[in-house]
């Protein structure tokens, strides 16, 4: 308890520990029926300060940074905001006083103009052309250039986080929240984001970070808040510890080293796509445009890029979602299969473990027996002459929770139930125990907490190391690295060559997802195509 | 000459119903409400708009009447699908399965029971123009009332914050809670708007169209209101279009069918139907990108707090 007290006390030695704090928090709390999402929660927050806020997911820190933007009531607890103790009544109210914010999740709306977004943004009775002179003369301050009359839809990851800082900027911030605004980014739009928020800082406003990415806590903040489990764990600053301390708080013990096989022997391509092009299925996709690899077996391939730039198509086309103009597409275990359904292809010796977890992955509302059965029907004994057999999937259940440390509450609970880290181990334990020869997984540990992040990679390195071929689709540049034998990166449908690991630096991965090219040969690869 | 103006003024009667409650439906759905009830909001604004009419012996009481009815029978739904999340598909078809019922209860006294229509204007000389002074300046009320509503309801949606912000929460509600919106209050007013117009647009056939109630005298106009809605890929301007188009189908089939056309009549009363479904297709397939459709139509929210 003791020891407890003096932690909360304890000041960081950062540069501004003498100004005044803009914003205090004390004791803040937000329940959720039984759960407290945020418990007693103390933080003061100076101008001309980067303060960080680092914990895992299911931390509390989107709960937090809600209260401070007046989009959730705190149960408990006080909010002062220059020296005075404040209700938000709603976002509105905190952006009257000063208090900006760039979502995780854009709140955008892809169908509205960039000006119309802003507009939605600002309070004031601004005249829509006033409002996008300002506009053009914010974003060339900042230099963050954007057009005012495209359609959000239109528009790239980056240039819609751009929409968001820009709007928060119009409104003359002093105090400006970011909710993991790199998570989505490419390295160097990343560093082009670090620029401006040196300016604000440098303009004395304060900005809350909220991020998981260590090195950049480091490199960015002058403070750094750790939660766990909707508590604080200390503040302390961030360029005075290691980044192992920082995850040491963030977890609450060490991480689990992953252990690549020192030398995997690579076999027969198991996985071969021969200049795979699709047109978009729905409106705003991407059209995968000429791809080709080959994936042998004990290879574990890396797709990297920026989300949206044809991951989620590629999936569909290499999972059988959906067919290929031509057979010979995609070939599984030397079998063209670019015509086949998902299950026929399942029968060929491939599993998918798709990016969403609810609603794609499993049916959320069903057991895990269940949905153990929905991948594993075809190719293994689960059904016998058209019946169901529940003892086998049951079976399949209790070795995917024994194997891969599934945490649950029951023996076979609905699929909803389980926290993300734990499903995501669940989904893909269920396809690796059904010995695939090809394993597709797209952002195996997105959300998913750092303990069960190390499980499922351990679980693809040891799958590869088995002699099945794997490709993994990741925006995580540091999971590629560490499971990886080759990584290619995708922009706008179409697949890079790809580059080992051992050479894939983030400079080089970073130009290829912002759309550069490396090398002149790939004009080689169009012509042969 | 008399003819063709005589077949104008039958399709703009024809049409101005579908246009009305098109309109609202139209606003509704651009807000991310699907409300299927069209149907049963129209036949209870058409029973009530008798009664007023019948009771007050005043066309513009009866219509008022109509609108009140419509706009309950959108607190109804609006209770239902966004107060307490219900799925909206089956809240609308449950409107309408009340609407024909309640409508029957209220219009069993007054079916058989006669009045005098909607007046139409009539400016000395400036009506009696040959050819389009009947068309342009001697309609009834509702046909005016449709007009300003559809270019009312365009200017609102895109010259107009409010309108901004109604689009946005049809677009994104949950970006729109997060700068602070009230969505379900905003989608609320817009199902009352939306059952207004439908009310309205109900009123409108025992008050102008035929001067008697009978029930069932909406005759499915509701779905094809709805149905508009959507081959105009919520524009009010392929509304106009839409619900011309339609009206005008219908009563030249009725003429092609009276001058003896070698067609089966029930391919000719199916045509409508057909003809604005493949002209308002053609509209949208030449739009280019974008999605049309709202892109939280029909989806449940529930804000947390």
């Amino acid at each position: 308890m003791q020891a407890h007290l003096r932690m909360l006390d304890s000041t960081p030695d950062g540069l501004n520990s003498g100004k005044s704090p803009l914003l205090r928090t004390i004791g803040l709390t937000k329940r959720y029926g039984d759960f407290l999402a945020n418990d007693c929660i103390d933080i003061d927050i100076r101008p001309g300060e980067i303060h960080a806020v680092l914990g895992e997911n299911g931390a509390g820190k989107s709960t937090l940074v809600k209260a401070i933007y007046g989009l959730v009531q705190p149960s408990a607890g006080e909010i002062h905001w220059q020296g005075q103790p404040i209700v938000l009544s709603g976002p509105a109210d905190a952006r009257k006083r000063g208090i900006g914010m760039v979502f995780q999740h854009f709140s955008l709306f892809d169908n509205l103009t960039v000006a119309e977004n802003v507009a939605l943004g600002l309070d004031g009775k601004e005249s829509f052309k006033d409002i996008s002179a300002r506009l053009a003369q914010v974003s060339k301050t900042y230099g963050l250039p954007l057009d005012p009359r495209r359609e959000v839809w239109q528009l790239s990851v980056g240039e819609r986080q751009r929409i968001e800082i820009v709007r928060a900027l119009m409104q003359d911030p002093k105090f400006l929240i970011l909710d993991e605004p790199t998570a989505v980014l490419t390295p160097q739009e990343a560093d082009q984001l670090f620029i401006v928020l040196e300016r604000l800082k440098a303009e004395g406003r304060a900005i809350l970070y909220i991020s998981h990415k260590l090195d950049e806590v480091k490199r960015l903040c002058d403070t750094a808040t750790i939660l766990r489990g909707g508590r604080k764990v200390e503040t302390c600053n961030p360029r005075r510890e290691t980044a192992a301390s920082l995850a040491r708080m963030m977890v609450g013990g060490e991480i689990r080293e992953v252990n690549a096989a020192s030398s995997r022997k690579t076999t027969v391509p198991r996985l071969v796509v021969n200049d795979l092009s699709l047109e978009p299925g729905e409106a705003h996709g991407v059209r995968l445009d000429h791809i080709s690899f080959e994936l042998r077996g004990g290879e574990i391939l890396g797709i990297a890029g920026v989300a949206g730039n044809g991951q989620d198509e590629l999936f569909a086309a290499l999972s059988g979602e959906r067919l290929s103009k031509h057979p010979d597409t995609v070939v599984i275990e030397g079998i063209a299969a670019g015509r086949l359904s998902i299950t026929q292809r399942r029968r060929l010796g491939a599993a998918f473990v798709p990016e969403e977890r609810l609603g794609h992955g499993t049916a959320p509302r069903m057991k895990l027996s269940e949905n153990a059965l929905l991948t594993g029907h075809a190719a293994s004994g689960m059904v016998r002459r058209g019946f169901i057999n529940s003892a086998a999937a049951l079976k399949t259940v209790d070795l995917a929770t024994e194997t891969f440390d599934v945490r649950k509450a029951k023996r076979d609970p609905e699929a909803a139930s389980l926290s993300g880290g734990n499903l995501q181990k669940f989904i893909v334990g269920r396809e690796i125990l059904r010995n695939p020869a090809v394993l597709v997984v797209s952002q195996p540990t997105w959300g998913v907490d750092a303990g069960a992040a190390a499980v499922i990679r351990q679980a693809l390195l040891d799958l590869a190391a088995a002699g099945a071929a794997v490709l993994v689709t990741s925006q995580d540049l540091d999971e590629l690295a560490e499971i990886a034998d080759r990584i290619a990166v995708m922009f706008h449908g179409r697949l890079s060559a790809p580059l080992a690991a051992s050479e894939a630096t983030r400079e080089k991965l970073g130009l290829l997802m912002g759309g550069s090219s490396l090398e002149p040969q790939e004009a080689v690869h169009a012509v042969g195509a | 000459m008399e003819l063709v103006e005589a077949i104008i003024l039958s399709v703009l009667a024809a049409s101005t119903p579908l246009l009305i409650a098109a309109t609202g439906e139209l606003v509704t759905e651009r807000s991310g409400v699907l409300n299927l009830g069209v149907e049963g909001m129209m036949i209870v604004g058409a029973a009530c708009g008798f009664a007023g009419a019948w009771l007050t012996g005043s066309i513009f009481i009866g219509a008022l009447f109509g609108i009140a009815a419509g706009t309950l029978m959108s607190l109804i739904f609006a209770l239902m699908a966004l107060g307490l999340a219900v799925n909206q598909v089956a809240t609308g078809l449950a409107l309408t399965i009340l609407g024909v019922g309640l409508s029957g209860l209220i219009g069993a006294g007054f079916v058989g029971e006669r009045i005098t229509p909607a007046a139409h204007l009539h400016i000395p000389g400036v009506t009696d123009i040959p050819l389009f002074g009947r068309v342009l300046f001697g309609e009834d009320g509702f046909v005016y009332v449709s007009i300003a509503l559809v270019i009312g309801v365009s200017w609102f949606l895109y010259r107009t914050r409010a309108g901004l912000i109604l689009r946005a929460c049809g677009d994104n509600h949950a970006s729109a809670h997060a700068l602070g919106y009230p969505v379900l209050r905003i989608r609320t007013f817009a199902v009352m708007f939306g059952g207004a117009c439908a009310g309205l647009a109900g009123a409108y056939l025992p008050l102008a169209y035929t001067p008697f109630f009978i029930p069932g005298m909406t005759a499915g106009r509701g779905w094809i209101a709805l149905a508009l809605v959507v081959f105009s890929s919520w524009r009010p301007g392929r509304l106009v279009v839409g619900a011309y188009l339609f009206g005008a189908v219908t009563i030249l089939q009725l003429h092609a069918q009276g001058w003896g056309v070698g067609i089966p009549s029930q391919f000719m009363s199916a045509l409508p139907y057909l003809a604005t479904v493949v002209v308002l297709v053609l509209i949208s397939r030449a739009r280019s990108g974008g999605s049309t459709a709202p892109a939280a139509l029909g989806t449940v929210f529930v804000p947390d707090r």
